[in-house]
């Protein structure tokens, strides 16, 4: 395999111009032109789907001299992922990632990743855990990290995951912050799907992303220190503290990373941790994460023509978690519907993940909405328009009635 | 020879040529930890151009306690599987950000250490992975005290045949719980990555050729692997003073052949190349046995196993202490009428 002629010419271009370049790709196709962007000096790869297709394109673009990296193809993820973290303790910029049971296989060293505060950026093609098989995308895989000092965000579009991951570096590699970052991407919906993304120049790129520094934790012979030595309780408590600070701190920075954003490439997400639509008069608000989004947008549109009031917000970040903006949008509502495409077996109310943790930060408000809970799309299985459309009836049912009868439904489960 | 550095002879040599201490006071090993010596004489080999790596185990929790630790270089834990991972990460980083101007190119020794559970058995298929990666320079050493003794002293699969440990008791019913034979690692490491080209098995009884096998391992470039065999006064039963002595006794009974492996070419080295050219006599292996508390429960019969085990791989091995394979001889006559 080797880059094409036409490919070629548009690589050289945002190499070496100063304009974007226009091209289609998959979803994790726009995430290796970030990578090559960014100048990520180590990345390590293991094979596994959805996520693997990252680091088939980007082994494409360092043979063909696009991208200079060392790629590793480790043992297995638990290498993988520790590779990266002491690539990045000696001050290399580092890419990594996986998918379902290999995200998983990885944790223990995903989880020294971040209490050792490096900003590692890791790829998390959504799949379902095993056992049984299935390739399909299911958010559990990510969200087993959502305790330990990752920041996660979930993206929508090919163009939103180039973006999201030169933010991601900017983001994590913030001396506010120096928390990895996991990016979440729908496995076969969006990892697999052609789009038409534009990749900014590298001019660009070096404008909005500072070169990586770790400074006085750097770990070389000319900077003696002991990094992640035996502390047992003497500092534990203090050193998980200050991960709370740099989570907090995240909030801000994530801001500012939008907002540099939008004047330097010239694009602008809004709100960068939610993305409301058409929620501001509604009275049944759908919330979800993810590719979800397609087909919710499309009933929303559907039942608006009809006179419904209804809108979506999608999720970007997870963490840190957007509690004032879920207080802000959904706050008076009179129905939210959460569509979790996880689970959390035994959780306060027998529902999602995501689910739990709205009804959590609502907790704060006055206005509390009646809320709902679909489990869907589990293991890949499609949500389709109509079934957005009936699960916005039963909100809106709910809503007429102002009362919810069932709390949390397993949509389209065969009894 | 293909390496050409200086190298010591003599214990004056030694002493001079080692005299900056980068592994010091502060640790909080056992007294008569050899392992601990192995750290000191590995530092003092590899001088303040280094980056070390500790995996979990004795070697990192009582080695690195905050705010007291022995190193006198910079230093970062790695998972107890991850050494091999580590060093490669390492090693790969440093390569890059040289190449792309990020960092001065100087020579840097990557030294990655674990002890025989975080290497050969959690870390096996990590270090058997970066031992494939001849493009980056660096030296894992596997400190091999024959258990998981940071906690409290369990089996790994290098405890050898019969002793106790707190997962290996002798019991009433089943007098032997640790029955499997020790992995031959150092060989595992040459015979199965053919492109690696130095290494070599060690022991901090015998400092010179400790030191001087660090010196070679880091000097030749590409990954490098050394095993070094260490008396731990808790694991293994003695007083903390005889650590030299049970050490020693290892090499002198055989059990533990001193060797390497340069560029393809092995050789026996100090007492085991002696013990080879018919020199010195192998002790009889009970003198090394009946020393230790962990091995008290075997019996004369046991014992006689293990002498016959260890006569086996100097007599019969098709390359003592490396190669436990016996060539059948003369070979299967292969005739010009049964190959038509
Ligand atoms: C994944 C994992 N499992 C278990 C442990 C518990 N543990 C801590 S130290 C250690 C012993 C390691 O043994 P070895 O590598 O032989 O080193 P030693 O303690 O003997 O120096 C173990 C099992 C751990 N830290 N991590
Ligand atoms: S238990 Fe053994 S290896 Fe651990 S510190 Fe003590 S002597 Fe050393």
């Amino acid at each position: 395999m080797s880059v094409s002629a036409l490919e070629t010419k548009r690589l050289e271009a945002v190499l070496k111009g100063d304009e974007e370049v226009e091209v289609v790709g998959t979803g994790t196709d726009a995430v290796a032109y970030a990578l090559m962007l960014a100048d990520v000096d180590v990345t390590s790869a293991y094979p596994i789907r959805p996520y693997g297709g990252v680091m088939q394109t980007v082994a494409r673009l360092i043979a063909d001299g696009y991208m200079k990296a060392e790629y590793i193809v480790a043992a297995h993820e638990h290498d993988q992922f520790e590779i990266v973290k002491h690539a990045s303790a000696v001050g290399a910029r580092t890419f990594v990632g996986s998918s379902g049971v290999g995200w998983l296989l990885a944790i223990e060293a995903i989880v020294a990743i971040s209490t050792d505060r490096y900003p590692v950026v890791a790829l998390i093609g959504n799949r379902a855990l095993d056992d049984p098989g299935a390739y399909g995308v299911e958010h559990n895989d990510a969200l087993m990290v959502r305790d330990v000092g990752w920041l996660l965000v979930w993206v929508d579009t090919a163009q939103e995951a180039l973006d999201t991951t030169l933010i991601a570096y900017r983001v994590a590699e913030d001396p506010r912050v120096m928390l990895p970052v996991g990016i979440s991407m729908d496995g076969a919906f969006l990892t697999h799907s052609e789009h038409v993304f534009k990749i900014p120049p590298k001019k660009k790129v070096q404008q909005f992303l500072p070169p990586y520094d770790l400074g006085n934790r750097k770990l070389h012979p000319s900077n003696v220190i002991s990094v992640a030595p035996q502390v047992n309780e003497d500092w534990v408590t203090e050193i998980r503290k200050q991960m709370d600070e740099a989570m907090k701190n995240a909030r801000k920075v994530i801001e500012e990373a939008y907002r540099d954003f939008a004047k330097i490439f010239g694009r602008d997400y809004g709100n960068p941790f939610v993305e409301p639509y058409m929620v501001e008069d509604a009275d049944v608000v759908m919330v979800g994460m993810g590719t979800v989004s397609k087909p919710i947008k499309e009933a929303v549109r559907r039942l608006r023509a009809k006179g419904e009031r209804v809108g979506f917000l999608r999720i970007r970040w997870f963490r840190p978690f957007p509690t004032e903006d879920i207080i802000r949008y959904l706050s008076g509502v009179k129905v939210v519907a959460v569509v979790d495409r996880d689970y959390s077996f035994g959780s306060p109310f027998d529902g999602g993940a995501v689910f739990t943790e709205i009804r959590s930060a609502l907790y704060e408000t006055d206005h509390r909405p009646l809320m709902m809970n679909f489990i869907g799309g589990l293991g890949g299985r499609e949500i389709t328009y109509n079934d957005a459309i009936n699960m916005f009836n039963m909100a809106l049912e709910a809503a007429r009635k102002s009362k919810v009868e069932q709390r949390v439904i397993w949509y389209g489960v065969r009894e | 020879m293909t390496i050409s550095i200086k190298l010591a002879r003599t214990v004056k040599d030694l002493l001079m040529m080692a005299q900056t201490e980068y592994f010091d006071s502060g640790h909080r090993t056992c007294q008569g930890c050899e392992s601990a010596m192995v750290l000191r004489w590995v530092a003092k080999a590899a001088g303040p151009n280094t980056i070390v790596i500790g995996a979990t185990g004795c070697m990192y929790v009582a080695n690195t306690t905050y705010y007291t630790t022995a190193w006198a270089l910079p230093w970062i834990h790695t998972q107890l599987s991850g050494t091999g991972s580590a060093v490669v990460g390492t090693a790969a980083a440093l390569k890059a950000l040289m190449e792309k101007g990020k960092l001065p190119n100087e020579k840097i020794n990557v030294i990655g250490i674990c002890g025989d559970l975080g290497c050969a058995d959690a870390g096996l298929s990590e270090v058997s992975n970066a031992m494939t990666h001849t493009k980056y320079n660096f030296l894992i050493l596997m400190y091999d005290n024959e258990s998981s003794a940071n906690t409290d002293i369990q089996e790994t699969t290098m405890t050898p045949f019969g002793a106790l440990t707190t997962f290996s008791p002798s019991g009433k019913q089943v007098r032997i719980m640790k029955y499997r034979w020790k992995k031959n690692m150092a060989a595992m490491m040459a015979v199965g990555h053919p492109e690696v080209r130095y290494v070599a098995t060690a022991i901090a009884s015998d400092p010179i050729d400790l030191y001087n096998k660090v010196k070679k391992a880091l000097e030749i470039g590409g990954p490098t692997f050394i095993h070094t065999l260490d008396p731990c006064p808790k694991g293994w039963g003695y007083d903390p003073k005889y650590s030299h002595e049970i050490g020693k006794l290892a090499v002198e009974t055989g059990i533990w052949p001193l060797f390497e492996i340069e560029d393809g070419k092995f050789r026996l080295t100090s007492t085991s190349a002696r013990i080879a050219s018919g020199e010195i006599k192998r002790k009889p292996v009970k003198e090394y046995i009946r020393r230790q508390s962990r091995f008290k429960h075997l019996t004369d019969g046991d014992i006689e196993y293990i002498q016959r085990k260890v006569d086996e791989m100097w007599e019969k091995w098709l390359i003592p202490g490396l190669i436990p394979l016996t060539k059948e001889l003369p070979y299967p006559e292969v005739t010009k009428a049964s190959t038509k």
